[in-house]
C-alpha cells in the first residue's frame, strides 16, 4: 500500500490535457504506422513492376507484341529469337487441367467434411488436408518425378492412349508416346498442390451458413444434396469462388514441382502426354546461365506472368462483383 | 525515426563484421563446385584461410566478378578474349569435367555401344528416332538393338554441360550446327527436358530405350550404361581418366589467347572428344589486392595439391604442363 501511494504522490495532481493529449500522439502514431504498413504494399508492387519493365525493356524493344505470339525460343541463336507462346500454352493448360480436377475433387472434399462426415473421422480428413498444404513444393516435385511420372508414363497413359486412340477430338489430346515428364503429369500435381486451398476455405465458409437456414430447408423434407446445392453453395458462393482464384493464382504461379515434372520443352504439342514448359519453370531453369537479351526475355516472361495472374484476380473480382449485385437483387 | 535510424546501423555494423570475417570469395560455375569446396576444406584445415564459393551458375558468376562483387568468378564456357581484355580481366582452366553420352537400354552393358558425334547430333536432332536405325546398327554391327523409339532426355535448365555438349555436337554435325548451335540453353529440336545433371540420370535410369548425356561422375555414381565415342582421329574411346587427360594436353593452350580453348572434339588418338574446362576468372588490377593474391595462393596449392582430391571426385586435373603456364601468366599478369 505504502508504494502505491508514494506513486500516486510522484504523478503529481492529475492533469487531464497532458493525459488527452498523450493519448492522441499514441493514437496518431497508430494512424501513421497503419498507413504507411498499408502504402508500403504499393509502393513494393510499383518497385517490382517498374524493375520488371526496367529489365524487360530491351526485350520489349527487340521482339515488341510479337513476342506474344512467336513460338520459337533459341537463346543461343545470333540474335537470339524468342517467343513466349509456348509458356504461355504451358502456364494456360496446366492450370486449366489442375483446375478442373482440384475443383471437383476439392468441393467434394469439403461438403463431406462439413455435411456428412461422422464426427470421428473429420479430425483425421481435415488434418490430412493442412499437412497436404504444408508439404514442400520441392517434395512434391520429387514425388512426381519418381513415384507419379514412372505410374503414368507406365500404366495410366497408355491405357488413355488406347482408349481414345482414332477418337477425332481427343485421339490427339490423349496422343503418344507416353512421358514420365509432361504437361499432365504437372497438371496432376498442380492440382493435388492446390487443393487444399480450395479445401480449407471451402469448410471454412461452409461452416458460416446459418444452421437455421439448413435446418428450415431439412424440415421442407429436403436431401443433403438438395440443401448443399440449394442452401450452402450459394450462401458461401462468394467466399468458395475466393479459394478457387487463390488457388488459380498458385497454380498458375508454381514453380519447382513443375520444373521438375513439366519436360519443359518450348514446343506447343497437342497430346497433353507431350513436354512441355510453363512461364516460371522456363524462368526458373534458364535464368542463372542467361545474359543479355536472353535474360531481358525471360524477365518479360515474369511480366507477362504478373499481367496474366493481374487480369485473373481482376477477372474473379469482376465475377464476384456481379455475383454480389445479383444476390442484392 | 530513430528506430528506423537504429535498425540501418545495426544492418551497417552486420554487414561491415561480415565483411571482415569473410575469406577468399568466389562465384559461379555449379559443376565445379563439389571439387572447390573440397579444396576449400583442405586448404582451411592446412592454412587457417577459407574460401566461400557460391555455385549460382556460370553467367551469374561472369556477372558478379565483372561487378567485382567477389575475388573470382568461375565459369565453365571462357569468356572470349576480347571481352577479357575490355574488362580487364584473366583466365584460366582450373580443372576439367567430362560428358559420356548414357543410354538406358536392356542387355546393353556399358563401353559397349559406340557413338559419333554425327550420330549423336541426328538423335537430338529427332532424324534417328529408333534404336535399330541403320546408323546406329553401323557403328555397333555386333550389338543386338531393339526396334523401340528412342526418348531423349537433355538440360532444362542453362547450364555449362549443356554447352560442352551442344558445343561438341555443333562440331561435328552441321546441320545441329544450323539449327540448333552452341550454348547453355539452345532451341532443343526434341526430348524432354530434366534439371541439373541429377536429373538427366535420374530420368535416364527411370526411362527405358532413353538416351542423355552426364558428367562423367554422375555416369559411374549412377552405375549408368555410358557409351564409347570415335573421336576426330577417328578412334574408338572408352571414358577414362586417361582419354580426358589426353584431350586436354593435346589442346593447343600455348596458341590460344587468355587459354580461349573449348575442350570438345581435340585431335590425337587417345583424347575422349567431350571434354570440357572449367575457368576462373580474376581481375588483374582487383581492388581488393590482398584478397586477389589470396586466391592466386589458393589456386596455386590446388594445382599442387589438389590432384587426388579431384580425382576422388572425378574430375580431371589439369597436366602438368598447362599448369607451368598458368602459373607464368599469375606472375605477368596479376599485379600486387
Amino acid at each position: 500500500m505504502a508504494v502505491e501511494s508514494d506513486v500516486m504522490e510522484a504523478a503529481g495532481p492529475y492533469d487531464r490535457a497532458r493525459a488527452l493529449s498523450a493519448f492522441k500522439l499514441g493514437d496518431v502514431t497508430f494512424y501513421w504506422i497503419t498507413r504507411a504498413c498499408a502504402i508500403s504494399v504499393l509502393l513494393i508492387l510499383g518497385g517490382i513492376i517498374l524493375s520488371l519493365i526496367v529489365g524487360a525493356w530491351p526485350a520489349i524493344r527487340e521482339y515488341g507484341a510479337a513476342f506474344l505470339w512467336t513460338q520459337r525460343w533459341a537463346p543461343s541463336a545470333d540474335p537470339p529469337v524468342l517467343g513466349a507462346l509456348g509458356p504461355i500454352y504451358g502456364t494456360l493448360i496446366t492450370s486449366v487441367i489442375a483446375m478442373m480436377i482440384a475443383i471437383p475433387v476439392g468441393l467434394g472434399i469439403a461438403v463431406f467434411l462439413t455435411e456428412i462426415c461422422p464426427l470421428w473421422l473429420r479430425r483425421p480428413i481435415g488434418l490430412a488436408v493442412e499437412l497436404l498444404a504444408g508439404i514442400p513444393s520441392i517434395i512434391y516435385g520429387m514425388w512426381g518425378f519418381f513415384v507419379l511420372g514412372p505410374f503414368l508414363a507406365n500404366t495410366f497413359q497408355p491405357f488413355m492412349i488406347s482408349v481414345f486412340d482414332g477418337v477425332p477430338v481427343l485421339g490427339t489430346i490423349f496422343a503418344g508416346p507416353p512421358s514420365y515428364l509432361s504437361l499432365f503429369n504437372a497438371s496432376l500435381i498442380l492440382a493435388i498442390m492446390v487443393l487444399p486451398f480450395i479445401t480449407s476455405i471451402s469448410v471454412d465458409v461452409f461452416k458460416t451458413v446459418p444452421p437455421v437456414l439448413k435446418e428450415a430447408a431439412y424440415g421442407v423434407g429436403c436431401t443433403t444434396w438438395e440443401v448443399v446445392r440449394n442452401v450452402v453453395i450459394p450462401y458461401t458462393r462468394v467466399g468458395v469462388i475466393g479459394g478457387i482464384m487463390l488457388a488459380l493464382g498458385r497454380a498458375l504461379g508454381e514453380t519447382m514441382a513443375v520444373t521438375f515434372i513439366i519436360g519443359n520443352s518450348f514446343k506447343i504439342q497437342s497430346s497433353i502426354f507431350a513436354p512441355g514448359t510453363t512461364i516460371s519453370a522456363a524462368i526458373a531453369s534458364e535464368f542463372a546461365e542467361s545474359d543479355g537479351l536472353h535474360q531481358s526475355g525471360l524477365i518479360l516472361l515474369g511480366l507477362l506472368l504478373f499481367v496474366l495472374t493481374f487480369f485473373v484476380l481482376a477477372a474473379a473480382r469482376l465475377m464476384l462483383l456481379r455475383l454480389e449485385k445479383k444476390a442484392g437483387n | 525515426m530513430n528506430f528506423l535510424r537504429t535498425i540501418v546501423a545495426a544492418g551497417l555494423v552486420a554487414a561491415s563484421t561480415s565483411a571482415f570475417a569473410a575469406d577468399i570469395t568466389g562465384a559461379g560455375a555449379t559443376f565445379p563446385f563439389p571439387l572447390y569446396s573440397k579444396w576449400a576444406d583442405a586448404y582451411k584445415k592446412e592454412t587457417g584461410n577459407g574460401l566461400n564459393y557460391q555455385s549460382i551458375g556460370s553467367g551469374a558468376g561472369i556477372k558478379q566478378i565483372v561487378a567485382k562483387t567477389v575475388t573470382f568468378g568461375a565459369s565453365d564456357m571462357p569468356l572470349k578474349p576480347e571481352q577479357l581484355e575490355k574488362e580487364g580481366m584473366i583466365q584460366w582452366p582450373q580443372a576439367m569435367g567430362a560428358l559420356v553420352p548414357v543410354v538406358n537400354l536392356e542387355g546393353i552393358k556399358p563401353g559397349e555401344l559406340v557413338f559419333s558425334g554425327e550420330l549423336l547430333g541426328d538423335i537430338y536432332l529427332g532424324k534417328v528416332k529408333k534404336w535399330d536405325d541403320p546408323a546406329i546398327a553401323k557403328l555397333n554391327p555386333k550389338v543386338k538393338l531393339p526396334s523401340d523409339a528412342i526418348t531423349v532426355v537433355r538440360r532444362s535448365d542453362g547450364s555449362g554441360t549443356t554447352f560442352i555438349w551442344t558445343d561438341f555436337l555443333s562440331k561435328s554435325n552441321a546441320e545441329w550446327k544450323a539449327k540448333a548451335g552452341s550454348g547453355t540453353a539452345v532451341e532443343w529440336p526434341t526430348g524432354v527436358g530434366a534439371k541439373g545433371n541429377e536429373g538427366v540420370a535420374g530420368n535416364v535410369s527411370q526411362t527405358r530405350n532413353s538416351i542423355g548425356y552426364v558428367e562423367y561422375a554422375y555416369a559411374k555414381q549412377n552405375k549408368l550404361t555410358y557409351g564409347a565415342m570415335i573421336n576426330k582421329a577417328g578412334k574408338t574411346v572408352q571414358p577414362t581418366i586417361g582419354a580426358f587427360q589426353a584431350a586436354a594436353a593435346n589442346a593447343d593452350w600455348a596458341g590460344a589467347k587468355n587459354y580461349f580453348v573449348i575442350l570438345t572434339d581435340q585431335p590425337g588418338d587417345a583424347s575422349w572428344p567431350i571434354t570440357g574446362a572449367t575457368f576462373i576468372l580474376m581481375h588483374k588490377d582487383a581492388t581488393d589486392k590482398a584478397a586477389s593474391q589470396e586466391a592466386v595462393k589458393f589456386f596455386k596449392w590446388a594445382f599442387e595439391k589438389g590432384d587426388k582430391m579431384a580425382e576422388e571426385l572425378d574430375y580431371i586435373p589439369m597436366p602438368d604442363s598447362v599448369v607451368k603456364q598458368i602459373e607464368k601468366t599469375w606472375s605477368a599478369e596479376i599485379k600486387s
